[in-house]
């Protein structure tokens, strides 16, 4: 009776590993084929494709509108970041903390922004950059992620803070420290995890938007990664040039996999954190 | 802590000063990146604006809307979304559930399959439609050739150029990606539940049928409300997974893709911008009747 029901979870088991991962598995499997090979027979799939062929790579590697797309999603990943985290974490701490009048308020405008769908603003959006001289630059899709990221920052934060004994705070007034610095000296270094979950949380989510990044942009310059996938095109304007799309899809995913499997155990208690406040 | 309860000393009222100081720029930001195009999206609705010269407009009053919903595009855009959105959030949850229960299980190697959980959902939504368009895909894919191999159909099928099959898919690729994030989630509350109350179930005799319904599900109830809410609002805009599988054909356009289409491919920002609206209305009034439903079932509990 038990070894029966052993073997059944085992398969069971494997059966679910299979379906989660096989996909990723697949990704790299034709990312590491010539073009050749898998167009070669229409309706022949080779499971185990060998040996590994690493010009897709080199094509998609070598093409400057990729790297330039790369570039892109660094710089507006990493200044949504910045910009959602300093001033989020702030006005966090002071919900959280200080006696703010109006805090309930403020955390219903917050969430409320968090549940509306990004279509809502598009158009206004779109006007709206165009009227400050920010549609097309990364600094206007920096400016438009903060309504994904921003709030959800708050949120997550002001519910850390909320559970950080107060005693060290308190000793920092007692040394006449004001309330700013007190933030950035003493609570800030102390709140360092939860910057850490929140802050990959955000940065997934900023590397990963589409809508915003497809709309608000036209051209290599400013172009994001998701973007560049998505509307990816090879030398000849008849062929998808599906290995190289995969090699690049690779090259972006794997990083954040490493990052998201690194930090496991924080990203789902932020998860949890900010679905269950939240 | 609870301020209004006695008078605020003078160390209070300065903290609560600096404390708005330090509110005051997150709030800026949100008004300029959220509030104004919100307000700006309202008053463009009213307008015929096109998309080439947002500037020159008239207000056209409620035309926009009249035409909106007397619009067949629309309509059935509207329909589609809420196709897609209860056939997903429910396979999702019951997907999720199940595997989160498989999770939470003692065995070797568990450590791994939840690292491996962690996997669908750390790929780009835009990654992982393109490679399961490629897998999709009538003559090169994989999911022809492993069901044909299966005989679970006889010859390969055109996923995403067949009217429903499309949607199928689309369904599919969001519940692949979708069910090991609620898997997580349910999992957390799953190991809040102390290992006591299944053993005292035991000893009063309960098979797994029944501590699953008193035990397990009553723990777990909470966070599934919270998911299915979430879940629910993310369905309802769906975009990229849409347009980058069937930019929208074979009737998979979405309320959101249908919504771009208007603004970007025909340039009317006007009507693009009362579709925007009239989305989120509906999303509004979906949370909201979420938000009573647990609200009642918190009284009753």
């Amino acid at each position: 009776m038990k070894g029966v029901r052993g073997l059944g979870r085992v398969i069971g088991l494997g059966l679910v590993a299979v379906l989660l991962l096989f996909p990723l598995y697949w990704m790299i499997a034709i990312s590491l084929q010539s073009p050749d090979r898998v167009f070669e027979t229409p309706g022949r799939v080779d499971y185990v494709p060998w040996p590994p062929d690493v010009h897709s790579y080199a094509r998609v590697l070598g093409t400057t509108s990729f790297l330039l797309a790369l570039r892109n999603s660094c710089i507006v990943a990493g200044g949504t970041l910045t910009l959602a985290l300093a001033l989020g974490s702030m006005a966090a701490y002071a919900l959280a903390r200080l006696g703010v009048r109006g805090r309930r308020v403020m955390l219903a405008l917050l969430l409320a922004m968090s549940m509306f769908p990004q279509i809502a603003i598009l158009g206004g959006l779109f006007a709206w950059l165009r009227t400050l001289g920010l549609f097309d630059t990364h600094a206007g899709l920096i400016l438009s992620y903060q309504t994904v990221v921003l709030p959800f920052t708050v949120w997550v934060m002001h519910t850390f803070f909320k559970l950080l004994p107060p005693d060290l705070e308190d000793a920092a007034a007692l040394d006449g420290a004001g309330p700013l610095r007190t933030f950035w000296s003493v609570v800030l270094p102390l709140a360092a995890p939860g910057l850490v979950s929140t802050g990959l949380l955000g940065f997934i989510a900023a590397w990963n938007e589409f809508l915003f990044a497809l709309t608000f942009t036209t051209g290599e310059t400013t172009r994001t990664v998701p973007v560049a996938i998505a509307l990816f095109r090879g030398a000849s304007p008849h062929e998808i040039p599906w290995t190289e799309i995969l090699a690049a899809s690779v090259v972006v995913s794997v990083p954040l996999l490493g990052l998201v499997l690194f930090f496991q155990r924080r990203l789902v208690e932020g998860l949890t954190a900010g679905a269950i406040k939240g | 802590m609870s301020p209004g309860s006695h008078r605020p000393t003078g160390l209070e009222a300065r903290r609560a000063r600096a404390g708005a100081g330090m509110v005051a720029p997150a709030l800026l930001l949100v008004l300029v990146s959220a509030i104004v195009p919100l307000l700006r999206t309202v008053w463009l609705s009213f307008t015929d604006a096109r998309l080439a010269n947002p500037g020159a407009h008239s207000f056209i009053g409620f035309d926009n809307y009249r035409l909106l919903l007397s619009d067949p595009e629309f309509g059935s855009a509207v329909v589609t979304t809420l196709r897609f959105t209860g056939a997903s959030v429910l396979l999702e949850i019951l997907f999720g559930l199940g595997l989160a229960l498989l999770l939470h299980q003692r065995y070797r190697g568990r450590g791994w399959m939840r690292a491996a959980a962690l996997v669908p959902w750390a790929i780009p939504t835009v990654v992982s439609a393109q490679l399961w368009k490629f897998m999709l895909n009538d003559v090169y894919g994989v999911a022809n050739d492993f069901l044909v191999r299966l005989h679970l159909i006889e010859e390969p099928l055109a996923w995403l150029a067949t009217p429903g099959l499309a949607l199928a898919s689309v369904i599919v690729v969001d519940v692949w990606k979708t069910t090991p994030f609620i898997a997580l989630l349910i999992l957390g509350a799953l190991q809040a539940i102390p290992e006591e109350l299944y053993e005292a179930a035991r000893i009063d005799g309960a098979g797994a049928v029944r501590r699953f319904r008193h035990v397990t599900l009553p723990h777990v109830a909470p966070i599934l409300l919270v998911a299915v809410l979430f879940r629910t609002l993310d369905a309802l805009r769906i975009f990229d997974t849409i347009y980058v599988l069937t930019l929208g054909a074979f009737g998979t356009e979405s309320m959101a893709t249908y919504n771009r289409r208007l603004l970007v491919d025909f340039m009317d920002l006007g009507y693009g911008a009362a579709c925007s609206l009239l989305i989120f209305v509906i999303v509004g009034v979906v949370s909201a009747a979420y938000l009573l439903l647990f609200a009642r079932r918190e009284v009753v509990t």
